[in-house]
């Protein structure tokens, strides 16, 4: 950014911009405020916190509840932790969001590249994948899941996942790869490319930017997903979600407040870990081609 | 049989027709450029040689070996794009090597191959570049050594020219020629600029609205052309077409013209069977630069016919100055030399040679073949 663009066209004074920025600081603190409570209750002892003040900074720091949250609560009827169900959501996530990216750029390569009669309206009809609402179609999903022999498994939650996330990857892929020169594959046709050779070689090595939206969008939906889970995952593929829901709302005992804020923070730290380390991707990648480079 | 026939070709889309019935034989070595305004059928006649289109009916063959359903990368062709359509992600050395790659070629004989290549367009210190970090002319260079690093039997250029600025287009113009020369490859360039057209090729095929309207060498285009539209595309400035009639002088033809006050003048035809359309409508063409004043007019030419008609406009170029009249109720360009003395508003004693004149059947707009 050049100095002179900084400049505003009409004078903004030195107060009016400390204004502004005071909003602006005041909202970020407004925003940050759970995640301050959380954090900090989480490496409390319970009696701090049952003692009220929920607010105040911890007089004993202690790692126990994230200890506890991670290997030894009680969740259903073994005290295992949420550890085993992380690594089923682990399970179920990179595979989803591996086959429905790629599947997605496929999609995109063809309604683009390769185009056929009636591409258009299938397009569409993929489309409205995105506008299915989840609950609408978890009786007959129950079922297909049921005669393919997947109910129950990790499997069968990667196929839902993938099968609902095609309509997204697909949109996110063809728009990226409509503004893609034409050019470029004729080339490689010329050059003696095939089919998916110019895939590998040429498209895919230049889809990074929506790559990153594409998998930063299917696995923070994927993991925060609670409905799919709870209703055809079995007892041992139930991902992080349901467990999380297992850990709070279990009944007998003291609410151990620590460790659930400790489970909470778990369970949300793989999406807040890719999105800021592909974040800036993200907005890049939305933006691509809106501008001429 | 030449080394490239496209044989009464012919591409629709659904009921659409788009090129009608192209018959071109291009022999070894030649330079041919399909010259035309958008919309011709030019891109889409290259891109069926190139086999990126398919033929709806009629055959190419390239070294009589029919091409139809033959996929792009077995034809033995190599095409330089407009935009070159360098793959972004890779380097110049492997975007030079992809198709050789593609076709198995091993690794040493790729490298020796792209050191060739690199060393005839002079690009051996852009080899580990990226494309994005090329200028035009450098992305232009790649884009033909891409081209002839597979040594193809037929080179194809769509508009390779056309987005580079003005000074380096004439200089890529001049390399390609050279390129030409050296390698005395077949190539098949399209061009809608007709300056490309005249200065690089052997033979041009001027198009328009899907038929070939005239086929020939660059002087045979110019000097002689099929009809009204060849006449004034090819030329800058456009060949002059004016309404004239024709009357009989004693035994010779002659056009009588409109000048700009109603009054007329007779130029005499060179061409004696004109004296077959006495008394009927003709459309007269007259170049630019066969149009001067006395001292400059053609020493050579046995037909050179005076007229005084008043000045219009008057646009210096430095080398020449074009001199606009009214001629036959229209606008009429003369190219005089920039000494001329020519002022706007002066009546001036013009020169035409009537020897390089042709003339135009208005009804069909072709060309009265002498």
């Amino acid at each position: 950014m050049s100095v002179a663009s900084q400049d505003t066209a009409i004078r903004t004074g030195r107060v009016t911009r400390t204004l502004i920025y005071l909003v602006l600081l005041l909202f970020a603190l407004f925003y940050m405020l759970p995640l301050y409570v959380m954090v900090v209750n989480s490496v409390k002892p319970l009696n701090e916190i049952t003692g009220g003040g929920m607010m105040n900074l911890p007089q004993a720091f202690t790692l126990e509840p994230w200890a506890k949250a991670w290997s030894s609560a009680q969740i259903g009827v073994d005290p295992t932790g949420l550890q085993p169900y992380f690594w089923n959501s682990i399970k179920m996530v990179v595979p989803a969001v591996a086959i429905s990216t790629v599947l997605g750029a496929l999609n995109g390569y063809v309604l683009t590249k390769w185009r056929f009669k009636g591409d258009t309206i299938l397009f569409g009809l993929m489309l409205f994948a995105c506008f299915i609402p989840f609950q609408i179609v978890l009786i007959p999903m129950a079922r297909m899941l049921g005669l393919i022999g997947l109910a129950g498994t990790t499997w069968g939650l990667v196929l839902v996942h993938v099968v609902y996330g095609i309509g997204f990857t697909t949109l996110y892929f063809r728009n990226y790869y409509a503004v893609f020169p034409t050019e470029l594959v004729r080339a490689a046709q010329i050059d003696g490319a095939g089919f998916f050779q110019i895939f590998w070689r040429i498209l895919l090595p230049s889809s990074g930017p929506i790559a990153v939206v594409s998998i930063i969008w299917q696995f923070t939906n994927i993991w925060n997903d609670f409905l799919f889970g709870a209703s055809f995952a079995g007892a041992d593929s139930q991902p992080m979600t349901v467990a999380l829901n297992n850990l709070v709302q279990s009944s007998t005992g003291v609410k151990e407040y620590n460790v659930h804020f400790a489970g909470a923070i778990l369970a949300a730290l793989p999406t807040l870990l890719v999105y800021i380390v592909a974040g800036r991707y993200f907005v890049r990648g939305l933006m691509a081609g809106s501008v001429k480079g | 049989m030449g080394f490239l026939d496209i044989d009464n070709t012919t591409k629709s889309y659904g009921a659409v027709e788009v090129l009608h019935n192209v018959d071109i034989s291009v022999e070894e070595g030649e330079f041919l450029v399909l010259v035309g305004p958008s919309g011709c059928g030019k891109s889409t006649l290259l891109n069926m040689i190139a086999g990126l289109e398919d033929i709806t009916s009629g055959e190419i063959r390239i070294k009589d070996k029919v091409m139809n359903g033959v996929h792009p990368s077995k034809r033995n062709i190599a095409m330089v794009f407009q935009s070159y359509a360098l793959y972004p992600n890779m380097t110049v050395g492997q975007n030079i090597t992809f198709g050789l790659e593609m076709h198995g070629t091993p690794k040493p004989e790729r490298e020796k191959a792209m050191k060739n290549v690199a060393e005839l367009l002079q690009i051996e210190q852009l080899l580990d570049r990226k494309p994005g970090a090329l200028s035009g002319g450098q992305r232009q260079r790649v884009a033909m050594g891409r081209a002839l690093v597979r040594n193809p039997d037929v080179f194809l250029f769509d508009e390779p020219l056309s987005n580079l600025d003005a000074k380096l287009r004439v200089d890529m113009r001049t390399e390609i020629k050279k390129l030409h020369q050296k390698l005395g490859t077949t190539i098949v360039y399209v061009t809608h600029d007709q300056i490309e057209a005249m200065t690089l090729s052997t033979r041009i095929a001027v198009m328009y609205g899907g038929y070939v309207q005239q086929l020939g060498t660059p002087q045979e285009i110019y000097d002689s052309p099929a009809n009204i539209f060849v006449a004034t595309f090819m030329g800058s400035p456009a060949m002059n077409v004016i309404p004239a009639r024709v009357a009989m002088e004693g035994e010779r033809p002659v056009a009588i013209v409109a000048l700009h006050d109603g009054s007329t003048t007779s130029l005499p035809f060179s061409q004696d069977n004109m004296a077959d359309w006495n008394g009927r409508d003709i459309m007269l063409g007259i170049r630019p630069e066969t149009i001067t004043d006395e001292d400059a007019a053609d020493r050579n030419s046995a037909n050179i016919a005076q007229m005084t008609n008043r000045i219009v406009v008057t646009e210096p170029a430095g080398s020449d100055t074009f001199v606009t009249m009214t001629l036959g109720g229209k606008d009429v360009i003369a190219r005089m030399r920039s000494d001329a003395d020519v002022r706007p508003g002066a009546d001036f004693p013009f020169a035409v040679n009537m020897e390089k004149a042709v003339a135009f059947d208005p009804k069909t707009e072709m060309r009265i073949v002498p």
